[in-house]
């Protein structure tokens, strides 16, 4: 909503300045998110008529004016515009003028010619682009007068953004009226006039869905003269609000709408045939409307039609066909109540919204209808001319928005609001807003007025008193509570312990969008079958993620674009995905999607940043696997060969806890690498993040104080045997007094068989009640060595 | 007779040019050896008469105690030379670069987030978290948003295709009803149902992307329902919260009347800062209200009994405010050179 400040002051004129004004509002909730001036600061502009105008002696485009600037004598001027004429009124900045930007006016040569002044364009008085020529003043513009008070440029364009409960502040009306409750400024309405008729000229209204219109004026003007053209102060207010003047007709309608918040419409009476029927549309019925577009409304859409055809979407926008023009003689003037629910929404379904579907859809006093009428007859038989006809309501009250009366309880006031009001206080400032309020002892009971659509509960009062109190008034005091003590868990992590561990390490977060190119889901996640946005902002961004892989790897493209080599990069988040197993956990069920909270990182380039004291290296799978353990620890993850779309097929393995699987690792596959460009493959892994924020609490256990006994057993295993083999199978015959096994060599090469490799392991024994002899350990280790002959094919090594 | 002190002098003398230990031995076995000066005056004294071999015997003990003090005392002089070799040859150049890897840091979003958790944990805010594809009623229709409101329209909302019952949630508030069914059927049958207070963080989602909007963005939404929480708590908390978190006094909240379908009253938080870069001018940073009671009801509760506040900040413009970050995209670009300023 945008208006003009001396506008409104015509209607309430408080003693606050622009700043306070504005403020004002905004402190009611009516937030006012600009004001600007109409024109910059500029003086010693006045009103001058052109007596003479002939061509510059030296200079083939400029003229040399005589100018009467109601000064007592003529001013020589030189002027370069190709408009000046004689007769012509225009602004005229005098010797000691100063224009927008600093631009002070002195008596000058120009091309041997001296000249006393600037006769001025809009654009140089900073009113609007156009510099085509002089700014043309009203004929009627008295010579000498000041520009500004002609042409009311002291003034301020407010514009304020209205939330979407408060309809009643879109008109001039309805912010006054706002304003006076505030201040208790004298309020002082729109003249309202009733035209009597002057001819019996009248068209029949019949509601044939009287739920959605229950109240229709309309009234022929006819002999109009369409063409006229619309006063200036008139065209000056509808551009400070926004709105292009186009002719008078129209401009008429619009000015009631801003003043009074009625959207009216002007048929062309000529145009119309038979009586008008506010209705729903027939099966596959079209509209051409004003804005050019042609429409199939929805069934649910009312229309203003007259016995021939479709009119006008009712309360949205006219029809082309019926609309009035400059030539048009008979006007067919609308003044109609739309219920907001008839409206909502239908102008948004084709792809527009007007000043009078905001207004429908929002609510309109549903009182306002015939002063509205009566508002724009006058104003259309004075700038217009033409002679009315006889209103013609229709109406059906039963179908007419209620305003039953609201309880409102003040003790509820002072507990919600937490501020000491008393009873006199509350009904006082309810009264202000034009409430009407019944005092029952215990509580009020408040009748709204017909142009609020926001008052139905205690609620709303609660929040009109507190808008009216002023929420700067509401104290603001420490918080009061019970000091209870919020649980501390060790049994689970948080998010932040597992983030801080990561970035320990040498990882950076990153947050990606949850939504991805569906390629990505097809190519690192073989999903063929996403979860897909119906309305994706861009295709690249038009499936839900169910990895969070694929964002960490065009993260490493990305910042090799930008020569970061080294990346560390994790996310966590959440994944998408179409349910197959049981419901999650049920405060987070949504049907058949399960979104799974998760923990991925990726590691590119060299293992370490260059540095004098290390050797550079790539980084490996191994460097992440120990970083992945770590974020772990102390529980154990075991780890399987994996085959995963996009990963190294021997080089990634799925995760397990405690037997679970909960993630993978791997590196990425080189076909993938090569495609997306990644240099070196990176290593990814990505987990259950509730798996990696699982923890328990420690348990102290006996320390040995008897000394422990280590022995070192080489094995020579074939190669298909993993580590983890090896290792288990050790572990499977290992009595209690083996407290560790620790994997301390890897070969394979020279010495030993092609198809075998040497693994060598350091047993640590210990009894906790005594020392162990040798011979015992030495029993252990062979025990242990012909369980791993038997399990895996492994022997001593030579 | 030979003269024992220049035995000793000569004992002295022949240690000082030893310049290392196996030089000092091989002195040593001239003096002390079995062959030795000294111990062959000890044996020469079994052929003394016995008056004479006392007195003869206690000095040449006494020389023998002197010549293995000067031994020692070059054998520790030779012991400290050689270390304060070992220590000059072992110095480093201290200033090298220490060895290793960096360490890596939290996203600046999550790293205001982690502040936020926080201050609402020291009074007793407990974090909630949900889902991100939320259904329409936990989303709209139980938030007090009936079908044809503004905010429920193609333009803001993701939708899921073939799916009209779920959307991906425009903002955090669908956990407030979550929570609030979670903790009334806790306490179904208490007295007295306890204050709830949670702080809900997350990614939110709607259609819109320039340098202020982006499809998605992070909320941390609060909420507070009790038998006895006013308006004036949720002025006195949201306060309160601002000024711990910018870490200034010198901050102004202001706490301007709006419309929030959720919530009523309602208020839009503006700050304004007394210093630094944007003094003076208001700052949307929040909105808030009181909890519509048809809010209060989606959730299982009395809204006679029980009234409750909700505010919800859009995270990452709190860390743009806290940090100077003037691009909202860059927080999901995962430029590398742009986060680890955040380290």
């Amino acid at each position: 909503m945008q208006f003009s400040e001396n506008w409104l002051r015509t209607f309430v004129n408080p003693p606050l300045d622009t700043g306070a004004l504005a403020h004002l509002l905004t402190m009611a909730g009516l937030e006012v998110e600009e004001t600007h001036p109409v024109a910059p600061p500029f003086t010693g502009v006045v009103v001058a008529c052109i007596v003479e105008a002939e061509k510059h002696p030296n200079a083939d485009k400029l003229k040399l004016c005589k100018v009467d600037a109601g000064t007592g004598e003529l001013l020589q001027i030189v002027c370069g515009a190709p408009n000046a004429a004689v007769g012509m009124k225009v602004p005229c900045a005098k010797v000691g003028a100063m224009l927008p930007g600093g631009f002070a006016i002195k008596a000058a040569k120009l091309r041997g010619v001296d000249s006393f002044g600037m006769l001025c364009s809009a654009r140089e008085l900073g009113l609007s682009d156009d510099h085509a020529g002089l700014l043309a003043l009203p004929e009627e513009a008295p010579i000498g007068a000041d520009l500004r008070a002609c042409l009311d440029l002291d003034d301020t364009c407010f514009e304020i953004k209205l939330t979407p409960n408060r309809a009643d502040c879109l008109s001039l009306t309805g912010v006054a009226r706002e304003v006076a409750a505030l201040t208790g400024a004298p309020f002082t309405p729109a003249p309202l006039t009733l035209v009597p008729p002057e001819a019996e000229i009248r068209r029949a209204i019949v509601l044939d869905a009287p739920q959605a219109c229950p109240r229709y004026c309309g009234r022929i003007i006819a002999g109009v003269k369409a063409g006229a053209p619309t006063p200036d102060w008139m065209k000056e207010r509808l551009k400070r609000a926004g709105i292009r003047p186009i002719h008078a007709l129209v401009d008429i309608t619009n000015y009631v709408m801003l003043e009074l918040g009625q959207p009216l419409h002007a048929f062309d009476d000529a145009r119309l045939s038979g009586a008008i029927h506010v209705r729903l549309p027939h099966p596959g019925e079209k509209l051409l409307l004003l804005n050019g577009q042609t429409v199939e409304p929805a069934p649910d859409t009312l229309l203003i039609a007259d016995e021939a055809r479709a009119l006008a979407l009712a309360g949205i926008m006219g029809g082309e066909e019926s609309a009035v023009t400059p030539e048009t003689t008979d006007v067919f003037l609308e003044s109609a109540f739309f219920a907001p629910e008839a409206v909502a929404g239908r102008a948004r379904a084709h792809g527009f919204a007007s000043e009078a579907s905001h207004r429908f859809e929002r609510g309109v006093d549903f009182q306002l209808q015939r002063p509205a009428i009566e508002r724009a007859t006058q104003l259309i038989l004075d700038i217009c001319g033409g002679r009315a006809g006889p209103v013609e309501e229709t109406r059906s009250d039963e179908d007419l928005p209620r305003r039953p009366e609201v309880c409102l309880r003040p003790a509820r006031v002072r507990r919600v609001l937490g501020i000491g009001l008393d009873d006199d206080a509350i009904r006082g400032l309810l009264e202000r807003i034009h409430l009407q309020v019944r005092d029952l002892a215990v509580e009020l009971r408040v009748t709204p007025p017909a142009f609020r659509f926001d008052i139905e509960i205690e609620e709303d009062l609660i929040e009109e008193i507190a808008r009216l109190y002023g929420y700067d008034d509401i104290p603001a005091p420490v918080p009061q509570g019970g000091l209870l003590m919020l649980p501390a868990t060790e049994s689970a992590r948080t998010d932040w312990d597992a983030r801080h561990r990561l970035a320990g390490r040498g990882f950076q977060e990153v947050v990606n969008y949850a939504f991805v190119e569906e390629a990505w889901e097809r190519d690192f996640c073989a999903n063929d079958d996403p979860i897909r946005l119906a309305n994706p902002i861009v295709s690249q961004m038009g499936v839900m993620r169910s990895s969070l892989i694929p964002g960490l790897v065009a993260n490493l493209a990305a910042n090799r674009k930008r020569q970061q080599n080294r990346v560390r990069v994790f996310e966590l988040g959440r994944c998408f995905l179409r349910r197959e197993g049981p419901e999650d956990k049920e405060s987070e069920s949504v049907p058949d999607i399960s979104q799974p909270r998760r923990l991925a990182a990726l590691v590119a380039g060299p293992a370490l940043p260059e540095q004098w004291g290390e050797a550079t290296r790539p980084v490996d799978f191994y460097d992440l696997k120990g970083d992945l353990e770590a974020l772990f620890a102390p529980r154990a993850l075991t780890f399987a060969p994996l085959a995963a779309a996009a990963l190294h097929p021997g080089r990634a393995a799925a995760v397990f806890l405690e037997g679970r699987r909960i993630g993978l690792i791997g590196e990425i596959h080189p076909l993938w690498v090569q495609r997306h460009e990644l240099g070196a493959a990176p290593i990814v892994f990505e987990v259950d993040l509730d798996a990696a924020l699982a923890a328990r609490r420690p348990q102290s256990g006996e320390i040995s104080r008897m000394p422990a006994v280590s022995r070192d057993l080489a094995l020579v295993v074939p190669a298909t045997v993993s580590a983890e083999q090896a290792l288990g199978a050790l572990r499977e015959a290992a009595p209690d007094i083996v407290r560790e096994i620790s994997l301390f060599d890897v070969y394979q090469g020279k010495g030993i068989a092609p198809d075998h490799k040497s693994l060598a392991f350091r047993i640590f024994m210990q009894d906790t009640q005594r020392t162990l002899e040798d011979a015992e350990a030495d029993e252990v280790v062979s025990g242990m060595l012909r369980h791993i002959e038997r399990a895996v094919g492994g022997r001593l090594r030579a | 007779m030979d003269n024992l002190d220049q035995l000793v002098d000569d004992a002295r003398a022949a240690f000082a040019t030893a310049g290392d230990a196996a030089a000092l031995e091989q002195a040593k076995a001239r003096f002390l050896g079995k062959s030795g000066l000294v111990t062959e005056r000890l044996k020469a004294l079994g052929r003394l008469a016995p008056d004479e071999k006392r007195e003869r015997g206690a000095a040449v003990n006494r020389a023998r105690a002197a010549i293995e003090a000067a031994l020692e005392a070059r054998r520790e002089a030779l012991r400290a030379a050689a270390l304060a070799d070992q220590l000059a040859a072992e110095r480093l150049d201290v200033t090298l670069p220490g060895r290793g890897g960096v360490p890596g840091g939290l996203h600046p979003v999550s790293r205001t987030l982690e502040r936020i958790e926080r201050l609402f944990h020291a009074i007793g805010f407990t974090v909630a978290d949900g889902p991100e594809i939320e259904t329409d009623w936990h989303n709209f229709t139980a938030l007090n948003l009936p079908p044809n409101h503004p905010a429920r329209s193609m333009q803001d909302t993701f939708f899921l295709e073939g799916r009209n019952d779920v959307l991906l949630r425009t903002h955090t508030s669908p956990v407030q009803i979550r929570s609030m069914l979670a903790h009334a059927e806790r306490h179904r049958g208490a007295d007295v149902m306890p204050d709830l207070r949670i702080i809900v963080p997350g990614r939110v989602y709607r259609v819109d992307s320039d340098a202020t909007h982006s499809p998605m963005f992070h909320q941390v939404e609060g909420l507070w329902v009790g038998e006895r929480v006013s308006f004036a708590d949720l002025k006195g908390v949201v306060a309160d919260f601002l000024r711990k978190f910018f870490e200034t006094e010198a901050l102004q909240v202001r706490f301007r009347p709006s419309f929030f379908p959720f919530t009523e009253p309602s208020a839009e938080i503006d700050v304004a800062f007394m210093g630094g870069a944007p003094e003076g001018r208001w700052l949307e940073v929040a909105g808030c209200g009181m909890v519509h009671p048809n809010v209060l009801k989606s959730g299982g509760i009395d809204p006679e009994r029980y009234t409750g506040f909700a505010f919800g900040f859009g995270l990452d413009r709190l860390a743009m405010l806290r940090y100077g970050v003037n691009d909202l995209r860059l927080f999901f670009e995962g430029d590398l050179r742009f986060l680890a300023q955040f380290r």
